[in-house]
């Protein structure tokens, strides 16, 4: 069953003003539980404004958003406890960060769930592990770790509210190649240990193509396409066309298919691609 | 919430008001000010109101935009309004029980003020909504230049303003991204009990004054790198020039002021 819904969201900024745009336009998509999704699109593409309505940030403008099938904006009161269970990280996570300790920091959003200490305890540990933070380091000051430290830091304090669906935007934005490496990790076994729901916003699809089980692309505020990673890559020139990245490995067999070799196949990983040309070449002999 | 601010804001156009010198503006708010405070006769406000009126429509911005301006301050308006009503003791007494008493000079203060100060805000908000930040502030070290031979430090003054107007909108967007961070992590800020809400505040202003302080360091730097060492010796990339059309709008503020004078006097 699906665990996020959206039925014709629409989201119009400055609404009645001469500032009016249209962010979201008529969306209309089934997110299944358990899968990790790569969120794709150009700045201002509406993205980051779809994403802030699962968890009940942004109001609808038309439009509905269901969690487990039941509309979030059924009862006002209740968003809150929507937005436990849909875990938002902004990009740039980091400048959310303000207590003294990173435990105190990690353990705000469960504060807030009003568990007890315990439980606080127990989760601010296993998230540390999670994220690859040492336990010594739970006791310093946020402000005294490096750039790529706090955003771990920030990214498990919405972690340790165990939601049902992670999103996170751009989480690897203004790391170096190795931090970026790191939080991917961090996040794929966070995703293997809990099966919960993942979605990773990114620019480049070279950072999420190699785990994501579906992507979806947003262009100029409407849903470009949802799809199985396979059938979107199958799409490369198309994406291309609306400005974004595909993997370089793609834009190599896209060239090899124009000029005759053609695999039959949508490549998207360098691990892949080795296995189909080693076939290949088997294949003949060389 | 916090798109509603208007302070500051500016409306690119190119409106008769909009064209005017913003060192002339400035001076016309000046004398502006004067004219709504001038004698305290119907006649001399109404000929300040016919002037803000004037200057409204050629603005050529939306009525609906200084309504806006002016909303914020209804309230404190009202109240003091209301005050003056009943403690004002003067003239006439139209209304009287136990006591509570209504005089003539009650109506009148209470009346006046609010006018008054709509119109001024409404004035002032013709100056802002019609120049930009930063001419503004560039109009205002013109304006201040002779304060340097006193060693008054006015390039630094106004060099201090436009990087604080700079940076009114920046700190807006970040307020809000922090707010959302925070409410994505269940803080509680425009719901729950007033402690609950203050507590949270903290987790906003927090952040906000480290990516303050950060955003200052910067930009300190980058300043530092293209060699800026203050005012001494510096030229500007856009000249105020005067026009025929600045000293005309002068004479026409000018005139208005001595007619609310001379009203305010001779029609009692």
């Amino acid at each position: 069953m699906a665990v996020l819904e959206t039925q014709e969201l629409t989201y119009i900024y400055s609404a009645g003003s001469p500032f009016e745009k249209v962010a979201v336009d008529h969306v209309n998509l089934k997110i299944d539980a358990g899968q990790i999704i790569g969120v794709m699109g150009h700045t201002g593409s509406g993205k980051s404004t779809l994403i802030q309505h699962f968890n009940g940030l942004l109001k609808p403008s038309s439009g509905r958003v269901l969690l487990d099938g039941r509309d979030i904006w059924e009862d006002k009161n209740k968003i809150r406890d929507v937005r436990f269970q849909v875990g938002l990280v902004f990009q740039y996570p980091e400048y959310q960060i303000f207590e003294e300790t990173v435990y105190k920091d990690i353990a705000y959003g469960c504060r807030n769930m009003g568990l007890d200490e315990s439980e606080i305890k127990l989760r601010v540990i296993e998230t540390a592990c999670d994220i690859g933070l040492k336990e010594e380091i739970l006791e310093r000051s946020p402000f005294e770790l490096s750039g790529g430290q706090k955003r771990r830091v920030a990214i498990a304090g919405v972690m340790a509210m165990r939601p049902k669906v992670l999103i996170l935007d751009e989480p690897t934005a203004g790391l170096d190649p190795a931090g970026r490496d790191k939080i991917i990790t961090h996040i794929k076994n966070y995703h293997r240990r809990t099966k919960n729901t993942v979605l990773i916003v990114s620019h480049s699809m070279e950072d999420i193509a190699g785990f994501a089980d579906k992507i979806l692309v947003m262009n100029k505020a409407r849903l470009f396409c949802f799809d199985d990673t396979v059938k979107v890559f199958g799409r490369s020139e198309e994406i291309s066309e609306i400005g974004l990245d595909v993997p370089q490995i793609t834009k190599v067999f896209t060239k090899l298919k124009k000029q005759g070799l053609d695999f039959g196949k949508e490549v998207y990983t360098v691990g892949y691609a080795k296995d189909l040309i080693i076939k290949y070449l088997r294949e003949r002999g060389l | 919430m916090l798109k509603d601010i208007t302070i500051g804001q500016y409306f690119p156009s190119s409106s008769i008001i909009h064209r005017l010198d913003p060192r002339f503006k400035i001076v016309i708010t000046f004398i502006y000010i004067l004219m709504l405070f001038t004698g305290s006769s119907v006649s001399s406000l109404a000929v300040g109101a016919v002037y803000t009126l004037m200057s409204v429509l050629l603005s050529g911005i939306p009525v609906k935009m200084f309504a806006k301006s002016v909303k914020p301050l209804l309230p404190f308006l009202l109240v003091t309004a209301v005050i003056n009503l009943f403690l004002v003791d003067s003239g006439d007494i139209y209304f009287e029980w136990k006591f509570i008493k209504i005089t003539e000079g009650g109506i009148d203060i209470s009346v006046f003020m609010v006018v008054r100060i709509i119109l001024l805000i409404t004035g002032s908000s013709v100056l802002t909504y019609t120049t930009s930040p930063i001419t503004l502030t560039d109009a205002i070290e013109r304006l201040l230049s002779p304060l340097k031979k006193l060693k008054f430090p006015v390039h630094e003054l106004a060099m201090m303003m436009s990087i604080a107007l700079r940076f009114i909108p920046t700190l807006i967007e970040e307020t809000d991204k922090i707010i959302s961070a925070q409410k994505a992590r269940g803080a509680e800020i425009d719901t729950g009990s007033f402690t609950t809400r203050a507590k949270n505040m903290i987790a906003i202003l927090v952040p906000l004054f480290i990516s303050s302080f950060r955003r200052a360091d910067e930009l300190a730097t980058a300043m530092e790198c293209r060699c800026y060492n203050g005012g001494e010796g510096r030229t500007r990339l856009r000249q105020l020039k005067s026009s025929p059309k600045d000293y005309i709008a002068l004479g026409i503020t000018v005139i208005f002021y001595a007619a609310a004078i001379i009203t305010a006097h001779w029609l009692k």
